[in-house]
């Protein structure tokens, strides 16, 4: 526990200790449009790289200028699960986040505000000479940075090599003015406002910052993804922008189609055409591609889908996060045919899974999705940079030509029959949306039509002997057992620590893969369980409907949060009370 | 010049006597013209009567989904610009269901030849109006005639300054194979709208009706103002021919990252993929 002094002389305002576990809590609230998103940029890169862990969640309003907007930042020496529920520090951009806020502070606690603002001076508000530090209010950000980095003790050169990378392009002018605003903020802030000291760097390894679809990104080049077709729709959007990126030097064609349609359309020709696909979308984009879900699934077409979840139906809360597009995913399509949807709950799954959806996507020869949720899309974190080298080589397809005038594309050898590359020999492929024979021609005979479906449907075996089990953490038979699923896991490991740092036998079981499901993986620790408790970010539990259709077992008790916010710790532990008191 | 047989025969289910039976003729006869083997190309189909020829010659086909031919045939250049793609569907599948994507495909302009069997009828779904149908055109589901006007494909082709626009007439064997043939030939997204009668549930445009009416037209294609005039003349009088022509550079033959070639061949580089993940320190 470290020990801070906030406030001595000369100091204004009262002196008061705040006690800093390993962990340290910031917010940053304002209006869309004042930079905040850039602070907490610059921020989460400077505590990465000083050796920190960090999480940070944003929480922004569908708007681009105004309303209120949220960062918050959660650093510690250890690893850091969830996002925060109260906060040392709380950094106003206008006088709305102080009341949004301030009943979340930990107590003691900071807040930063406007010096210019007529607000009653309170226990540990730091008011910040705002007209004076940034000539000009496009340099307010950046001198909230300065005194927020140096409460925090951090280098000037931390931020001084990325305020030059970010506004380089603006002219030498631009870089100066804010490398100006930065160190007079920093010196202000060294005389005038309580130092809040990080945890304990971490040195054990040298960390990296991104988010979810950055890391969804990496994946997919680590398995040599070659096209992506998308309609822009958050927040789904910055998976495509990275592979735009990355475009021309990594050899990915990347189409921005006209619509859903087509985007998935074209994934699927390209898929066709050798080209490792993916379409990243959000549920009402996913909604419009359903129809090629399924001619994914009877061409036997590898594909990967990325769906990023938000608020429905119907495009609900734009900008916020949710968990409610299983039930869409699972079912999406008409006609059966077999699929695997992989849920990341981190930012190394969002990597790894995805990798490996490209595997599983050529192996079983159809489509695999990647469901993760806007919360982890966004949320930046510190992560030790992936193990590149012992990435599992990708299933590549039939690259051989041998006798082409007899070559089947569907062949009734075994489920998964040789998928050959049109053009790179003399067999001729072909590729049919109706039911079709060996050779992949249209019939209308029932008795191939049921050959046909079976041998499609008995490509689950191979998605079966690939299923990633649930993980299991906590104490043997518990008396409650949380079971979660995607990017609620997370707050379920932090849950159940606390609740067995306080007395009770609890564990979790953390789903990374939600269909096809492996009952023998997880049904003893179902069964032998006092109480089951589902946690997820939806209104209707419905990956503890699946599990009772799969097992036919009922979880009755459900911690649900589907008001756009993202689960928290302090959320669940506050839901779980009248269950622990029954318990 | 390759024998037609090469893509073989195969038995149809198409009506006796439709135009998809010589849009079908005309499409191999343009393929063996200029030497191109049944591996070298692909052809990609939406649904519906047309939409079927992928699986009445040898080829690399996919048939996909009603209204997305152009979809997935678009990639597939994209990814592989050493093919040859071909893309035929009906009116109602191109331009009604998959319109959007017809019009997308034309600012795109990918270096694929689309053929549109237009036969101003749904066939598969046994005579409804389709988007070329024209006003007053009785059908199973207009008994009063229909009330909308014709969706003129070649004229908004034209309008948007496609690369190649032309019209033909599977009745005119010569022609439509010509027309074909200069539509592949064409570096760029080029259309062929093909009047290809359905005699089963179109009594009005029929062989004898297109026949009367189809006359080569005789302009400059390079002059888009007239282009636009007769590629908006269709009734009594339907010019046919190659109605606009214009080269840009196509988009696949833009996009650097297929410049050695198609990308299924290219391994994973994986200390780029390293590089990249290190930019995020
Ligand atoms: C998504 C979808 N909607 C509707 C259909 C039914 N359908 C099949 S073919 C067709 C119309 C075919 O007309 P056209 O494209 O003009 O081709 P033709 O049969 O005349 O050659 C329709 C509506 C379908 N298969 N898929
Ligand atoms: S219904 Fe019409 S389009 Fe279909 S095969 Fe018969 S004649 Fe041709």
């Amino acid at each position: 526990m470290v020990k801070i002094h906030v406030a001595e002389s000369p100091r204004s305002w009262e002196t008061k200790e705040i006690f800093v576990h390993e962990e340290l809590h910031l917010i940053m609230g304002g209006e869309a449009g004042q930079g905040l998103d850039t602070v907490s940029g610059l921020l989460v890169k400077a505590v990465v790289r000083s050796g920190r862990h960090l999480l940070g969640a944003q929480h922004v309003m569908s708007r681009v200028r105004g309303g209120h907007n949220n960062f918050r930042l959660r650093i510690g020496s250890r690893p850091v699960q969830g996002p925060p529920d109260t906060f040392h520090l709380l950094a106003a951009m206008s006088q709305e986040s102080v009341d949004l806020h301030k009943d979340k502070l930990k107590d003691p606690g900071i807040i930063l505000v406007d010096a210019a603002w007529e607000l009653p001076a309170g226990p540990g508000m730091v008011p910040i000479p705002f007209a004076e530090l940034a000539s000009r209010p496009v340099f307010r950000n950046v001198a909230l940075l300065g005194v927020i980095g140096a409460m925090l003790g951090l280098e000037a050169s931390l931020f001084e090599e990325q305020l030059k990378e970010e506004f380089s392009a603006k002219g030498d002018k631009i870089v100066s003015s804010n490398l100006d605003v930065l160190a007079s903020s920093m010196k202000w802030a060294a005389e005038n406002a309580p130092s809040l000291p990080l945890p304990k760097a971490d040195d054990a390894i040298k960390m990296l910052s991104m988010d979810g679809n950055q890391a969804i990104v990496l994946g997919a080049l680590a398995a040599g993804v070659r096209f992506c077709g998308y309609y822009p729709m958050s927040p789904a959007t910055s998976i495509a922008e990275g592979l735009v990126h990355a475009a021309v030097e990594m050899g990915v064609v990347v189409e921005q189609a006209e619509d859903e349609i087509a985007a998935a359309n074209m994934a699927l020709g390209a898929s066709y055409a050798g080209a490792r696909s993916i379409v990243p979308t959000s549920g009402g984009g996913f909604a419009l591609m359903t129809e090629a879900v399924s001619l994914a699934g009877v061409s036997e077409t590898p594909v990967v889908f990325a769906v990023i979840q938000r608020p429905g139906p119907a495009t609900g809360l734009a900008t916020r996060t949710e968990q409610a597009d299983l039930d869409l995913v699972l079912y999406a399509g008409h006609g059966e045919f077999p699929r695997a949807i992989l849920a990341p709950a981190t930012l190394e799954d969002c990597f790894y899974l995805t990798h490996k959806a490209f595997d599983l996507a050529e192996k079983s020869q159809g489509p695999v999705f990647v469901l993760s949720d806007q919360y982890l899309a966004s949320a930046a974190r510190s992560v030790a940079p992936f193990d590149l080298d012992g990435l599992a080589p990708i299933a590549t397809p039939d690259l051989g030509d041998t006798d082409p005038g007899n070559y089947r594309r569907y062949n009734w050898d075994g489920p998964i029959s040789p998928r050959r590359i049109p053009g790179h020999g003399e067999s001729l492929v072909l590729a049919d949306s109706h039911e079709h024979n060996e050779t992949g021609n249209i019939i209308e005979d029932g008795g191939i039509r049921v050959r046909m479906q079976d041998k499609r449907q008995a490509k689950m075996a191979t998605l079966l002997a690939e299923v990633l089990p649930p993980e299991f953490s906590g104490d043997e038979d518990p008396d409650l057992l949380l079971v979660g699923w995607g990017s609620s896991c997370e707050v379920l490991r932090e849950v159940t620590a606390k609740l067995r740092d306080d007395g009770t036998r609890a564990a979790c079981l953390c789903f990374t893969q939600v269909w096809p499901l492996l009952p023998d993986t997880f049904m003893p620790r179902l069964e032998a369980a006092g109480t089951v408790v589902a946690v997820e970010g939806n209104s209707t539990a419905q990956f503890a409907g699946l599990l009772r259709k799969t097992t036919g077992f009922h979880i009755q008790d459900t911690v649900l949060r589907y008001d756009g916010r993202t689960l928290t710790a302090g959320f669940v532990m506050e839901r779980l009370r009248p269950i622990l008191e029954a318990l | 010049m390759i024998d037609t047989k090469t893509y073989g025969e195969f038995k149809t289910s198409w009506c006796p006597g439709c135009g998809n039976h010589d849009v079908l003729v005309a499409v191999k006869e343009a393929l063996a013209g200029q030497g191109i083997l049944p591996h070298q190309f692909v052809m990609v189909s939406g649904i519906g009567q047309a939409a079927k020829i992928v699986h009445y010659l040898k080829c690399n086909g996919f048939n996909g989904l009603h209204g997305r031919a152009l979809s997935p045939a678009q990639a597939v250049k994209l990814v592989n610009p050493e093919m040859t793609v071909l893309v035929e569907s009906g009116d109602g599948c191109t331009y009604g269901e998959g319109g959007n994507h017809f019009l997308a495909a034309i600012r795109r302009n990918v270096n694929i030849t689309l053929i549109v069997h237009d036969n101003q009828i749904y066939g598969l779904t046994k005579g409804q109006s389709s988007p070329t149908t024209m006003t007053g055109h009785v059908t199973k589901n207009n008994p009063l005639g229909v009330f909308d006007q014709p969706f003129n494909p070649v004229a908004v082709a034209v309008a948007m300054r496609a690369g190649f626009v032309a019209r033909t007439f599977s009745g005119f064997h010569e022609h439509a194979v010509q027309t074909i043939v200069q539509a592949m030939r064409h570096p760029g997204f080029a259309l062929v709208d093909m009047h290809s009668p359905c005699i089963s549930f179109n009594k009005v445009n029929t062989f004898a009706w297109y026949k009367a009416r189809c006359k080569e037209v005789s302009h400059d294609p390079g002059d888009w103002a007239s282009a636009m005039t007769v590629a908006a003349t269709f009734g009594e009088e339907i010019p046919i021919g190659v109605l606009f022509r214009e080269e840009r550079p196509s988009k696949d033959a833009q996009l650097p990252q297929c410049a050695d070639g198609a990308l299924y061949r290219k391994t994973v580089d994986m200390e780029a993929v390293k590089r990249r993940m290190f930019a995020h320190a």
